[in-house]
């Protein structure tokens, strides 16, 4: 009877740790997420990647959300750690990859969201001032058409990384 | 009553002879076909000469023996060269020690910004070996005209440029013959199996050199 009792005990304690511990999950998440918001957009968890030595380039991503009824468009951005910023499209025709730069911007649509990605549109660094070490945080500026200047902390995640690190860095 | 009945053998003697006829048509086509595929493979790959760090000349021959995985690319390739190269060094982790085995090289198409120092220290970034070459525009135009592979200045901003290039890394065994190919964003597991047979199976075949 007592092993029993002690090990409903037993549940019910781990039951309640995993409560708890999705609970806090749950309310830290939002603390962890790394973003800023500027006007109706929010810019959600801009990263790049570590660059192997000597590299000149990296590719910068992000996700960003217009919560507005109007459009507005990605049309620039700036970095300390690059010479040179460019919004680049990347796409595949078959095996061959190209590359291009975007004339215009990107439009972020009202009550939708743009994702820039690996092999696909991206923040072209270049002329890079020092190599990008994994873990660490760049500043750079986006710029909007409407919304204006907004500054940004890009997360460098690992070399070949294909989607970003997740809640592994505070804001 | 004769005639209906000797149209219907004749209707069914015509259907089966058109069906054999389509039957070989598609088995025709398809060894036709295979014959292609097996022309093709033997069409990628071949003699090179071109440049290492230090100066160090290296032609095909130099890789002989061991089975190796050729790719081309250039250091200011923001998202597939260092990418693949990652992919790469993640599967050799995997393999363990028989990934020893293997030879990796990175073809820089972009000879007139990449020297063979710079682009070594780029693939040295990564954890296994992996050997950079690079040699006159009319080398580079060699090797990838021998392995099938397209490349060609896409204009950027400001004068600069872009390279747009075939991404796929060529499976080569150690004898130089074409294997096959790992496609960008192959999915890993699949990487790591096609390197781990190209190890296995893609050794001296018939002994070296």
């Amino acid at each position: 009877m007592s092993f029993d009792f002690t090990r409903l005990g037993v549940g019910r304690i781990a039951f309640a740790i995993a409560l708890t511990a999705t609970a806090a999950f749950h309310i830290l998440t939002p603390a962890f997420a790394h973003g800023v918001k500027v006007g109706d957009l929010s810019i959600q968890h801009p990263w790049t990647r570590a660059t192997p030595e000597g590299a000149k380039v990296a590719g910068g991503f992000l996700v960003i959300k217009n919560a507005g009824t109007t459009a507005d468009r990605l049309i620039g951005a700036t970095a300390d750690f690059a010479g040179k910023v460019e919004i680049h499209e990347m796409t595949m025709d078959g095996d061959v990859m190209k590359m291009r730069p975007v004339e215009g911007g990107i439009e972020i649509p009202p009550g939708g969201e743009v994702t820039l990605k690996p092999g696909s549109f991206h923040i072209m660094f270049m002329g890079l001032k020092h190599g990008l070490k994994q873990g660490d945080e760049e500043k750079g500026t986006l710029v909007f058409e409407k919304a204006g200047s907004v500054e940004v902390e890009w997360a460098v995640d690992a070399m070949g990384a294909k989607e970003p690190g997740h809640g592994d860095h505070t804001p | 009553m004769r005639a209906p009945r000797l149209s219907f053998a004749g209707v069914a003697l015509v259907l089966t002879l058109l069906v054999i006829a389509a039957t070989a048509l598609v088995v025709v086509r398809a060894i036709d076909d295979r014959r292609e595929a097996a022309a093709d493979a033997a069409r990628i790959g071949g003699p090179f000469a071109l440049t290492a760090a230090g100066g160090r000349q290296v032609t095909d021959r130099d890789l002989r023996g061991r089975p190796f995985a050729i790719f081309f690319g250039y250091t200011r390739c923001p998202d597939v060269c260092p990418t693949t190269l990652a992919e790469i060094d993640a599967a050799r982790d995997e393999i363990g020690p028989s990934s020893d085995g293997l030879q990796v090289v990175f073809v820089s198409v972009d000879p007139g910004r990449d020297s063979p120092e710079s682009l070594q220290d780029f693939v040295g970034s990564f954890r296994h070996p992996v050997l950079g070459l690079t040699g006159t525009p009319e080398q580079v135009a060699a090797i990838t005209a021998a392995y099938r592979v397209f490349y060609e200045k896409a204009p950027g901003a400001d004068g600069d440029y872009l390279i747009n290039h075939t991404a796929a890394v060529y499976l080569m065994d150690g004898e130089g013959r074409f294997t096959g190919t790992i496609s960008y964003q192959e999915d890993h597991a699949v990487v790591v199996a096609k390197l781990r047979r190209l190890i296995t199976e893609g050794g001296a075949i018939g002994g070296q050199i």
